[in-house]
């Protein structure tokens, strides 16, 4: 706005309210009907400017990017975590290994077998971790398997297949057929399976991907929402609120502190997932295509804004019960039960169960899908009318309870000393 | 018509207790008005309820006439009686937070800023978190925080309160200047010394009642004069013997004798050189803390019968 429309509006805004010429102290600079959008950016901008530079945001920041960093490298690191292949050594019979990677193909499991150069050497290698399993192939037809600790009980089923064979080809080779054959005519025989309520299969990845989704959308709530209770105490306890509400409306100051804090969040929670997917499919921990990664992220941004906005006004709403940072704990603690909940069950639930019925109905209650559904969503298998219903009943609460949120915190925030009661803040 | 602050039968009761019992009062713009009382005598919350901070149950302020909204709230400069700063943010940044959110362009704000604690002192200090300074610095900036956006009428809650006599006279200065300009101020205190001195009128608050109310020459006329007789060697008790005389204090030969319509000055001062040298015998009117007491007290009084 030009210096001279301000002195237009400020003299408008004197004249209406004065009726007075110039010289009267209604002239004096300072546009009176300065807009909301404007009081709320400057609110907001306070809010995100004030934290970015404390340090205590940008040391945790860091410890949040460095764990994310650290358990990316530890699944890209930790043998058999990042693919399902399992490396066997064989000493005795080239063809036996060929068999074992065959046998792992009817169980199902991905075998990297290599012939070793002798059982020692073999042994070595099982205990140094390089092989899973070190397979030896006795003269008289029976196979022992030397393991660190203890089998896979994939790869002990695909051994036993490769035992029974080895008998068998024995047997057919004793009655003068020859195995190679028969061996081609069994490979072909499988069963064709026709489910008709085919369940979705997870993948591995998508599971931890969900996982990690949950946690950075939980611990982005719990501390955004959190930081906004807070703040609003704070305003409180220091009494700047009296001089605050001269200049602003409440609603005004409440959507600010929301919007401003808000935003920090956002910027955090972009930070982690672009940090993480990207590391991880920079190293190839996570085999999934861009988009899915992409994808994922995305939603996980979606449902914090979502998830942030609904919790925070009813944040904002409990704190401005309480005038001293010490009473804040305990007015904020029933909003954070929800966030909790909705984590809990899903945390402990959906890796083990991703299609758990219960989980699925509470993904698509408002209060709960903040946290349920980007996790069900990373994991995937969510039917696209289930995804866009929980969007659309968590955006419709989002008004109800800012409302309310907004009404409880009008009536309170100017109440300095005893806190005050739920009924009477809703009250008027 | 002009910016006069208009006071109209407010009244306003938390629960069982009454804070403002239809309390009227008026400040003229460019005038000084001191708000005084006892402690929870409802300065707080009328002061509060013109900042539309809290809403009355009955009663009306205006302003030039009209009643006071949003849009003319925000040009109210206000000081709380409990101050109110972020503790953790800086002086300089705060105060042009604060005035931006009462308007004004950066540019402005900063100047604003600058000449702020430039002329209150604490310009030294303007990097600093409010937290580190001392409380009459802190004081410094949350006065202002009150004048920075030029506000059109200036509310402040105890502003002296804490001040050094230099800072007082700063703060005064302020106050006598901004009234200059147009601005009717307002503000309350327990200072009654500093009120008679700097006030152009004075309200005397009871129990959320305006019971006294005018300039301090007003009141003082209003009230009884006093006579004040210093003899050094009288025997105390000396005056009490008189007919129509009451003793309102003795102290080291000085009496102040408070005469029964009709009784003879003359009469006193002969009984005084009777018993000694008298080295002072004057009228003089009671000054605003007496009156202060005679009213509190009165009223009390009243009340008891």
């Amino acid at each position: 706005m030009t210096k001279e429309s301000t002195t237009v509006a400020a003299m408008r805004a004197a004249s209406s309210a004065t009726g007075r010429g110039t010289g009267s102290p209604a002239d004096l600079p300072g546009d009176t009907r300065m807009s909301s959008v404007e009081s709320i950016r400057l609110i907001a901008a306070r809010e995100l400017v004030t934290r970015l530079r404390t340090k205590a945001f940008r040391v945790m920041t860091a410890i949040v990017l460095f764990v994310i960093v650290a358990t990316v490298l530890a699944f890209h690191l930790l043998p058999g975590l990042g693919s399902g292949t399992q490396s066997v050594g064989v000493v005795g019979g080239k063809d036996i290994a060929q068999q074992l990677q065959s046998a792992g193909t009817a169980v199902g499991l991905e075998i990297s077998a290599s012939t070793v150069a002798s059982e020692a050497a073999g042994r070595a290698e099982v205990a140094s971790g390089t092989l899973s399993a070190l397979v030896v192939a006795s003269p008289t037809g029976g196979l022992t398997v030397v393991v660190d600790k203890t089998l896979n009980p994939t790869l002990r089923g695909a051994l036993t297949v490769l035992a029974r064979n080895l008998a068998l080809n024995d047997e057919i080779q004793t009655l003068g057929g020859d195995p190679a054959t028969v061996g081609a005519a069994v490979a072909h025989a499988g069963l064709d399976v026709q489910a008709l309520h085919p369940p979705r299969t997870y993948n591995v990845q998508n599971l931890v991907l969900g996982g990690a989704a949950g946690i950075l959308i939980y611990l982005s709530l719990m501390v955004g929402g959190q930081m906004v209770a807070q703040g609003v105490v704070e305003e409180k306890s220091s009494r700047v609120v009296e001089i605050l509400l001269s200049a602003v409306r409440p609603w005004e100051l409440m959507t600010g502190k929301v919007l401003g804090i808000g935003a920090l969040g956002l910027i955090q929670i972009v930070l982690y997932g672009v940090v993480g997917a990207g590391l991880a499919l920079a190293l190839g921990t996570i085999t999934l295509s861009i988009t899915a990664a992409a994808g994922t992220v995305a939603w996980l941004v979606v449902w914090y804004l979502i998830g942030f906005v609904m919790y925070a006004f009813v944040f904002a709403g409990a704190g401005a019960l309480v005038s001293r940072q010490e009473d804040a704990a305990g007015v904020i603690m029933p909003v954070t039960s929800f966030v909790i909940v909705g984590y809990v069950i899903g945390i402990s639930i959906l890796p083990g169960d991703p299609s758990n019925s219960f989980a699925e109905v509470m993904s698509v209650i408002p209060l709960f899908a903040p946290t349920l559904m980007p996790m069900r969503l990373a994991m995937g298998g969510v039917p696209g009318w289930e995804a866009a219903l929980s969007l659309v009943l968590a955006i419709a609460m989002i008004p109800l309870l800012a409302a309310l949120a907004g009404r409880v915190y009008r009536n309170a925030v100017i109440h300095i000393g005893a806190r005050v009661s739920l009924r009477k803040a809703l009250a008027r | 018509m002009d910016a006069t602050l208009t006071i109209e039968r407010l009244s306003k009761s938390f629960g069982p207790v009454t804070a403002l019992d239809d309390m009227t009062f008026d400040v003229r713009a460019g005038e000084i008005f001191g708000f005084v009382g006892s402690n929870g005598a409802g300065k707080t919350t009328a002061m509060r309820i013109i900042l539309g901070v809290l809403s009355a149950d009955v009663g009306q302020v205006r302003w030039a006439g009209h009643e006071v909204d949003f849009a003319s709230r925000r040009r109210i400069g206000y000081m709380p009686e409990e101050r109110g700063l972020y503790p953790k943010m800086k002086v300089g940044e705060q105060l042009i937070y604060l005035a931006r959110l009462h308007g004004m362009s950066y540019a402005a704000a900063v100047a604003a800023a600058r000449k702020w604690t430039e002329r209150l002192g604490v310009a030294s200090r303007w990097g600093d978190d409010v937290q580190k300074l001392s409380l009459g610095n802190q004081q410094r900036v949350q006065l202002a925080a009150a004048l920075i956006h030029d506000a059109a009428i200036l509310v402040l809650d105890e502003p002296f309160s804490g001040l050094d006599p230099v800072a007082v006279d700063v703060m005064s200065r302020v106050l006598r200047e901004r009234a200059d300009a147009g601005v009717p101020v307002i503000f309350s205190s327990h200072q009654l010394d500093l009120v008679q001195r700097i006030c152009d009128r004075v309200g005397i608050v009871k129990s959320g009642h305006m019971v006294a109310l005018g300039t301090v020459d007003e009141l003082r006329s209003g009230a009884a004069a006093q006579l004040v007789v210093t003899a050094p060697a009288a025997p105390p008790g000396w005056a009490a013997a008189i007919d129509g005389v009451t003793v309102l204090a003795e102290q080291a030969g000085t009496a102040t004798l408070s005469l029964e319509r009709g009784v003879d000055d003359q009469a006193v001062l002969r009984a005084a050189l009777a018993t000694s040298r008298v080295t002072e015998f004057a009228w003089r009117r009671p000054d605003l803390t007496e009156l202060f007491r005679h009213v509190v007290t009165a009223h009390t009084a009243e009340e008891a019968a």
